[in-house]
């Protein structure tokens, strides 16, 4: 009996079978396979995307995003009446372009240097250095930013200071010093991982560009000026177009961890993720409104901002260095 | 000695120059973590301190039941969520490549869409707390760090240029189905990119300390990384309210100098020592990762 069954089964399978159900089933496994992932990104991606309503909302945890009222803008009109919201656009802003202007130089310079070495040996070793401090966290940078500038014992105030003649910084408290510490951590953390897309496009031009060069007898800066460069042109551009997407945005850690969130340094480190952060958690319903509003500025800014960058480096490079 | 050759030595001398600067910092950490306490009162943190000493590792493996569940933690997180978020990112992945796959075009837009928006953190936080109900779970600081679109992107890619499509065709018209193509063929041979994302995914738990700051308040699930954090907060509490500092000497909880440096090392390094063994396949992540999606 079970025999015969499973004979009738499989010539069943062979002809094409009239269940919708059995037909699609090679569509239903791979519909299974992109699930966990869609439902990740339902929950965590989506669900927020829905939650930026908060930004005209006047939330209550007890009504909940939807059942909340209406507060129409004025969230917005209490964000612009505060006068923080312009230094802390200001202190985004302003440390954003200096990162990509400053950081787009060095990082191509890095990857110049770091391939221009003969020894491939050493290359290696300088890259593998360089990238260490992207896999610290902020957290841990902190220690090492304490370890330099701690008031009593620190090594800047202990050791370099008194070596260059000079008086002791109370580091935590003084603002003046804490835009260039901010720049010069972005980028000790920073500029070794991003240079590593510039040395991989190096590495991956032809060299018989350069062997063609030779021959023509072009010194080491022309072929850097007129093969190298050129051929990072895309790469730059790309990391340009998600670079400005993030100019309201920033390394929360950089501008929060890093001065161990101190009061006193509050009008330089600033920016809107430590902003928002700090409105969020404060726990009062206006600071939510500012909080909701700064941050739904921050992600449609964002969005617009990717998307037009795009389409004016499309048609700069008719269609060869856009993002998408 | 010619000029390029004066060239080379020069370029050498200030990449050089350059190690130290990145070194430097951790290697000071290092070295107070092994300075003895009369050394930091009389010279500070000095990269020759006067004496050496293991008290800070003595100190905090005496009582490591605080930095023993913080760890503990860590390691969960990062092993569940490094397991887990591979296999949901390669099924997806793997699922874009395939070409009779009617959806293929939605969920690829569906991914793509949230690298170019997102709800930020506010509309993240009242989602998280209120309706997803993540709040003081270990869940919240795992979930949303397994799946990315830029992880896909990359294990895409590297499915695309490392599995022959002809093996996989061949496997299907033998009878496979696209779950067992997935777990005999892609798989084995994605291993590159298996490596690659599951550091990125490592990485990024390792070192999270942004969703314990915001969602967690239960000390026992305090993982490493916010402990530390938690640390040098109450450290400075105690320095801007001395009245608070004979009562902390008593707390375990708060370090001494050459311990907190010591328990910065005690987090940081399993990662600098992993970290030189993923290289290879780290660069060729990112490298496959900033190509043209």
């Amino acid at each position: 009996m079970n025999q015969l069954k499973k004979t009738i089964d499989t010539k069943e399978g062979v002809s094409r079978p009239k269940n919708w159900l059995k037909r699609n089933k090679a569509q239903f496994e791979i519909l299974g396979m992109s699930l966990p992932g869609a439902i990740l990104l339902l929950l965590f991606c989506y669900l927020p995307m829905f939650g930026i309503i908060l930004a005209f909302k006047d939330y209550s945890p007890r009504d909940g995003i939807l059942g909340s009222a209406w507060a129409g803008l004025s969230n917005f009109s209490y964000l612009f009446k505060s006068n923080d919201i312009f230094i802390v656009l200001r202190n985004t802003i302003g440390y954003n372009l200096v990162f990509i202007l400053l950081g787009s130089v060095l990082n191509v310079s890095l990857a110049l240097a770091v391939t221009s070495v003969r020894q491939k040996m050493a290359s290696k070793f300088y890259q593998t250095v360089y990238i260490m401090p992207y896999f610290l966290s902020w957290v841990i940078i902190s220690y090492l930013g304490l370890a330099l500038m701690n008031v009593s014992n620190g090594f800047f105030n202990q050791s370099l200071l008194p070596a260059m003649g000079l008086n002791p910084i109370d580091w935590y408290t003084n603002p003046k010093p804490w835009p260039f510490i901010l720049t010069f951590a972005n980028f000790w953390k920073w500029t070794g991982y991003s240079s590593i897309i510039y040395i991989a496009a190096i590495a991956g031009i032809d060299p018989t560009y350069y062997e063609a060069a030779t021959i023509d007898g072009a010194t080491g800066w022309q072929k850097i000026w007129h093969i190298t460069l050129p051929n990072l042109r895309t790469i730059f551009c790309i990391s340009l177009i998600t670079q400005v997407g993030g100019i309201l945005g920033g390394d929360m850690g950089l501008f929060y961890q890093l001065p161990l969130d101190s009061g006193a340094l509050a009008d330089v480190t600033t920016t809107i993720p430590v902003y928002v952060f700090k409105n969020l958690t404060k726990g009062s319903a206006s600071s939510l409104g500012i909080s909701s509003a700064t941050a739904f500025i921050q992600s449609v800014v964002g969005c617009i901002l990717v998307i037009t960058v795009n389409k004016v480096v499309d048609k700069i490079s008719s269609g060869e260095s856009a993002l998408f | 000695m010619t000029a390029g050759r004066k060239m080379n030595l020069i370029l050498n001398i200030i990449l050089l120059l350059l190690v130290a600067l990145c070194i430097f910092p951790v290697l000071l950490t290092l070295i107070i973590s092994f300075s003895s306490s009369e050394s930091i009162t009389e010279v500070g943190y000095a990269l020759i301190p006067k004496s050496w000493s293991l008290d800070a590792y003595k100190y905090i493996f005496a009582d490591p039941l605080v930095i023993g569940r913080a760890y503990g933690i860590t390691i969960f997180n990062a092993v569940a969520g490094t397991v887990i978020g591979i296999f949901v990112v390669s099924l997806y992945a793997y699922s874009l490549t395939i070409e009779r796959y009617k959806f293929r075009k939605f969920f690829t837009y569906f991914m793509l869409v949230t690298m170019l928006f997102n709800g930020g953190m506010v509309a993240s936080y009242i989602v998280n707390i209120q309706v997803l109900h993540l709040g003081n779970t270990i869940w919240i600081m795992i979930l949303p760090l397994l799946f990315n679109a830029w992880n896909v992107v990359i294990m895409r890619t590297f499915i695309q240029t490392s599995v022959p499509k002809a093996v996989i065709e061949s496997a299907k018209i033998d009878g496979a189905t696209e779950w067992r193509v997935f777990f005999k063929i892609v798989m084995p041979m994605s291993v590159p990119g298996i490596a690659s994302v599951s550091f990125f995914i490592l990485l990024a738990i390792w070192n999270d300390w942004n969703l314990p700051l915001l969602y967690i308040t239960n000390d026992k699930l305090y993982n490493l990384q916010f402990l530390l954090q938690r640390i040098m907060k109450s450290i400075e509490i105690i320095k801007n309210n001395p009245e608070y500092a004979q009562a902390a000497k008593t707390m375990t909880a708060i370090p001494t100098e050459s311990a907190r440096m010591a328990l910065c090392f005690v987090a940081l390094g399993p990662i600098l020592i992993a970290y030189p063994f993923f290289q290879k396949y780290f660069i060729q992540g990112i490298t496959v990762g900033s190509v043209k999606g």
